[in-house]
C-alpha cells in the first residue's frame, strides 16, 4: 500500500489494529505503553514494540511528549499507520524518531499480521 | 503542489545550522507537508507553551535539554505560565521537589534564549505583535485574542512546533496564515448585555460549544473591555476548537458576513452558568486571573481587598504575569492584596499548578479555568463576577 512518509524508517513487525482514534496524553501509559482510556477498543493492551496502527490522533498537543518518553522507556511502538496523521502524532514521532506513514487504507490490516512498514517511500505492505 | 524551501532553510533541514535547529526544521516541514502548505515564512514572535512540570513531566523535559544542547531562538520569545511562582512559591503552598523541577525546565528555556517571564498574556508584557504580523504562538486564549483582537496571523501550535518556530524564525504557511480561511462562517447576534467579564466567558461557553471550529462573527456587543476580550478568547478556545472570531465594530480583520445566523439570549448565558456551576460547591478557593491579570484588574481587586481579611479557611490566588506583579508592588496593590491574606501569584495559574487534592471547590470568574479545574484538580466550580468573588473570600 502506497501512503506518505511522515517519518523516515523501515522496520518489520506485528500489527496492533484499532478503528478508534488514540488520545497519547491520558489515554497511553508514557511508561509502560499500556493504553488506559476507558472503553477504548485497546484498552489494557501494550503499544510497546508494535506497528501501531489507528485512523488518527486526538486530544492534548502534550500528547507529542507521552510518545518521547515511551521512546526514552524503550516502550515505543515499532511504527505508527495512519489514516490521517494529526499534528500531535506527527510532532510525536519526529521527536521521538518513530517511523510513520499515512494516507493508508488501514481496514486491510489486522492485528496479528506481520507488517514491513517502509517510510522512507511511504510503502506499507503485509509481509504474510 | 511540493513544500518549496529556500537555500537557507535547506540548510536548516541539512543539519548544517546544528542539531536542534535540523529537529525544529524537520517538525516545521512535516506539518507544512501535512496540510499542504507551498513554502515556509517568517515568523516575529512565539509563545511557547509546555512550561509546567506537572504537564510536562520527565520526558518533556529530556526533549527540551536535548533541543537546548545547540538550539537557539531566532525571534522575540515568551513562554507560559508555569506551575508556581518562580520567587515566592513556598508560601503558596508548592513542594520543594516540585519547585526544583520547576526551575529546570525554565533554566532549560532560558539556555535557548526564551524570555522567561512565564505568562498567557504575552500581549500585555512585550511580546505584541502588530495587525497583519505572521507569528507562531501555541496558548489557546493568546492564540484567540491574537488572531482576532490585534490581528497578527497564527495557527494554534502546539509546544513542540512553537518551539520548533523560535529556533527556525519560520513556519508553514497553511490554515490561518492565509487570508482565506480567515473568514467568518457563522454568525451569532446577542441579544443580551454583556457587563463582566464572567458574562463573556460565559458567551465563549456558549459560542465555542456550537460553532466548533467554525469562525465565528458576532454582533449585538457595543463595547468591550481588553479584559472581556482576554476572558472571551478563553473561553471560546477552551470549549471549541475556535481559533479566531470577529466582533462587529471591536475586532479589526475583515470578512464577509455570514447568512447563516443564530440569537444568543441571556438565557443561553444563563444555561452555560449552570453547567459550570456545580451543586453542593464547597468553596475553599478563589482564583481570579485566567487568564492572567491586567494592572487594571489588580488595581480594582487591590481597592476590593483593602483593609478587609480573608475567611479562614479559604485561599485566593490572584494570578498574573511577573513584570505586571512588579508593577502592583510598585503601586502598592500588592501589599493591599497580600495584607488581606490574598496572594498575587506570578507566573503561575490555577490550571497548571499542581493543586489537585489541596482544594475541593473553586470560585472564578474565568469560564475556562472551571473547565481545568474540573477536568485536571477534580474540584467543583461556580462562575461569578470579580466582586462576587471577592466577596464570596471574604464572607
Amino acid at each position: 500500500m502506497q501512503g506518505r512518509k511522515i517519518f523516515k524508517g523501515k522496520v518489520v513487525g506485528e500489527a496492533l489494529v484499532t478503528g478508534e482514534d488514540i488520545s497519547f496524553y491520558g489515554g497511553c501509559d508514557p511508561e509502560t505503553g499500556e493504553i488506559v482510556e476507558k472503553g477504548h477498543h485497546l484498552e489494557g493492551k501494550s503499544v510497546s514494540g508494535k506497528i501501531l496502527v489507528f485512523p488518527t490522533g486526538k486530544g492534548s498537543t502534550v500528547g507529542s511528549y507521552v510518545l518521547y518518553a515511551l521512546k526514552k522507556a524503550e516502550k515505543a511502538p515499532l511504527a505508527i499507520v495512519n489514516r490521517t496523521t494529526d499534528p500531535v502524532v506527527a510532532v510525536g514521532c519526529i521527536i521521538s524518531e518513530i517511523p510513520a506513514v499515512d494516507q493508508i487504507d488501514i481496514s486491510r490490516l489486522e492485528t496479528g499480521q506481520r507488517v514491513e512498514v517502509d517510510a522512507n517511500n511511504g510503502v506499507v505492505s503485509i509481509v504474510e | 503542489m511540493k513544500l518549496e524551501l529556500t537555500k537557507e532553510e535547506n540548510e536548516m533541514l541539512e543539519g548544517k545550522q546544528g542539531k536542534a535547529t535540523r529537529k525544529a526544521m524537520e517538525i516545521i516541514t512535516t506539518l507544512g507537508e501535512i496540510y499542504g502548505a507551498e513554502k515556509l515564512i517568517p515568523v516575529s514572535s512565539v509563545q511557547i507553551a509546555g512550561v509546567s512540570y506537572h504537564n510536562l513531566g520527565e520526558a518533556g523535559l529530556e526533549f527540551l535539554s536535548e533541543m537546548a544542547e545547540d538550539g537557539r531562538t531566532r525571534v522575540l520569545t515568551t513562554l507560559n505560565p508555569a506551575g508556581m511562582d518562580m520567587e515566592e512559591w513556598k508560601k503558596h503552598g508548592i513542594s520543594e521537589d516540585f519547585a526544583l523541577d520547576q526551575q529546570r525546565v525554565v533554566d532549560t528555556f532560558e539556555k535557548m534564549g526564551v524570555i522567561t517571564t512565564c505568562t498567557c498574556t504575552p500581549y500585555l508584557i512585550g511580546n505584541l505583535p502588530h495587525y497583519g504580523e505572521h507569528i507562531a504562538w501555541a496558548e489557546s486564549s493568546a492564540v484567540c485574542f491574537s488572531n482576532s483582537v490585534i490581528g497578527a496571523l497564527t495557527n494554534r501550535e502546539g509546544g513542540p512546533s512553537a518551539l520548533a518556530s523560535a529556533l527556525t524564525g519560520r513556519t508553514a504557511e497553511y490554515g490561518l496564515h492565509l487570508p482565506e480561511n480567515r473568514i467568518a462562517e457563522v454568525k451569532y447576534e446577542i441579544d443580551t448585555d454583556l457587563t463582566e467579564t464572567d458574562d463573556f466567558g460565559l458567551l465563549g461557553h456558549v459560542i465555542g460549544g456550537r460553532t466548533g471550529r467554525m469562525i465565528p462573527y458576532i454582533t449585538g456587543i457595543r463595547h468591550a473591555t481588553m479584559e472581556q476580550l482576554k476572558s472571551f478568547s478563553a473561553s471560546v478556545a477552551t470549549y471549541g476548537g475556535v481559533a479566531m472570531f470577529h466582533i462587529e465594530g471591536i475586532t479589526p480583520n475583515r470578512t464577509t458576513i455570514p447568512e447563516r445566523t443564530e440569537v444568543i439570549t441571556r438565557e443561553d448565558l444563563n444555561k452555560a452558568r449552570a453547567t459550570l456551576d456545580d451543586e453542593m460547591a464547597i468553596i475553599d478557593f478563589i482564583s481570579v486571573g485566567c487568564p492572567h491579570a491586567s494592572i487594571k484588574e489588580i488595581a480594582e481587586i487591590a481597592q476590593m481587598l483593602d483593609g478587609k481579611q480573608v475567611t479562614e479557611g479559604k485561599t485566593v490566588w490572584i494570578t498574573t504575569a511577573k513584570p505586571t506583579k512588579d508593577l502592583a508592588i510598585k503601586m502598592g496593590y500588592y501589599d493591599k492584596i497580600e495584607r488581606a491574606g490574598a496572594f498575587l501569584v506570578a507566573d503561575a495559574c490555577c490550571a497548571v499548578a499542581p493543586l489537585e487534592g489541596r482544594f475541593t471547590g473553586l470560585m472564578t470568574d474565568s469560564a475556562k479555568a472551571c473547565f481545568y479545574a474540573r477536568g485536571k484538580n477534580k474540584f467543583k466550580t461556580e462562575i461569578r463576577t470579580v466582586a462576587e468573588c471577592i466577596k464570596e473570600a471574604l464572607s
